[in-house]
């Protein structure tokens, strides 16, 4: 008599990946961190926003700090070094998307008392990392005027697992017919309820809005501890 | 291409699973895919394929279990289905809902191992035995060649 034999085993298929990324959240909530993670397209101005958004901070005397994904190429971390706060770049040579180990290695040796906000670029794509916990505290989805108003509908996955989204160069939106009540209902499509900003970091519009935004989940993290 | 982690992760765990329960081949690994993981079905399986060659999973059988969302509609009281992943809105009565109750899961269910024999244990580890002596391990993965891999 054949016996089959099944494992029922129910478990994550990246458990592995939850479990470093739920140590970091410890971590980073024991010390105060809020981490942000960035996800959208290439080209949908995350480098920009973030260059602009760890210079105000750093005017306000605050202490951030940032981690920025690419495929290839350490463009984008010299790129925000100019504005005078720790950044380390992960390059992932042909990976989609930064996985928590990923974020933990380039923790290594960085001391987390006294940072107040860590932002995390991840690497310019609106499918791959949509799975991956990096042991963030937001996650925030860009999206350009230039894109079109479909994109949420396109890709809700992404949509779906953020916490805010944020429409960037909206100061090209005349230029290019944009239209923005209809990106609106899309993304409350995807993410009934779901906060969304609106910013042009060339103009500087929408810049202060973002910013109140962030402080105020921070200090919503610290309550909550 | 964020299907090739995916695989490659499957195989990790599936590899420490069945080495935890004693060893055995794997026959067929049952997956529970969520349409909001955004995996594409037929990538996840050329990724496996791709991943698994040179390990003991070579030739194993994936069953892709395919998982719709389900929200929770506050105006039905009820969880409901939709038909696809573009609008969370409640089928009956069209009401917007983020109370999100299924469709995210990258799940290892099950794992199939091969099963034992009792009336054929004596033979195979005779003939296990006289063909390969130094192996101390009989029920060792032999790699099938690629073509057989989707007959039944």
């Amino acid at each position: 008599m054949i016996q089959p034999r099944i494992l029922e085993v129910r478990t994550k298929i990246l458990k592995a990946n939850d479990e470093t990324a739920r140590a970091m959240r410890r971590r980073f909530e024991a010390a105060g961190v809020l981490v942000v993670n960035l996800v959208s397209s290439p080209g949908s101005g995350k480098t920009a926003l973030l260059e602009e958004t760890l210079r105000r901070l750093k005017a306000r005397g605050m202490s951030v700090a940032a981690i920025v994904g690419d495929l290839e190429t350490d463009n984008d971390a010299r790129r925000l070094a100019r504005s005078g706060v720790p950044v380390r770049q992960i390059e992932t040579h042909g990976l989609c998307h930064l996985e928590a180990a990923m974020v933990e290695e380039r923790l290594a040796g960085w001391e987390l008392a006294g940072l107040e906000i860590l932002f995390i670029e991840n690497v310019g794509n609106l499918v791959c990392p949509t799975s991956w916990d990096l042991g963030e505290s937001v996650r925030v989805a860009l999206l350009s005027v230039t894109e079109g108003e479909d994109k949420p509908l396109k890709y809700p996955g992404l949509f779906n697992t953020s916490d805010l989204a944020v429409i960037t160069k909206t100061d090209l939106a005349e230029a290019v017919g944009f239209d923005r009540a209809l990106v609106l209902a899309n993304i409350e499509q995807v993410r009934p309820g779901m906060p969304v900003l609106e910013v042009a970091t060339k103009t500087g519009t929408g810049i202060d809005p973002w910013i109140d935004a962030l402080l105020a989940r921070r200090v919503a993290l610290l309550n909550s501890r | 291409m964020h299907e090739l982690s995916i695989a490659m992760a499957v195989i990790d765990e599936v590899t420490k699973q069945v080495a935890g329960a004693g060893g055995g081949r794997v026959l067929s690994i049952t997956l529970r895919i969520g349409r909001l993981s955004m995996v594409q079905e037929g990538t996840l399986r050329s990724s496996f394929d791709l991943a698994s060659a040179g390990t003991e999973l070579l030739g194993a059988r994936l069953e892709i279990i395919d998982v719709p969302v389900r929200i929770w509609c506050p105006d039905c009281s009820a969880e409901r289905e939709l038909p696809g992943i573009q609008r969370f809105a409640c089928p009956e009565c069209g009401r917007l809902s983020g109370d999100i109750r299924a469709g995210r899961e990258l799940d290892l269910e099950s794992i199939e191992l091969e099963p034992f024999d009792p009336t054929a244990t004596e033979q195979t580890s005779t003939e296990q035995t006289a063909t390969t002596p130094t192996s101390n391990e009989p029920e060792l993965i032999q790699p099938q060649p690629l073509q057989q891999r989707d007959q039944p």
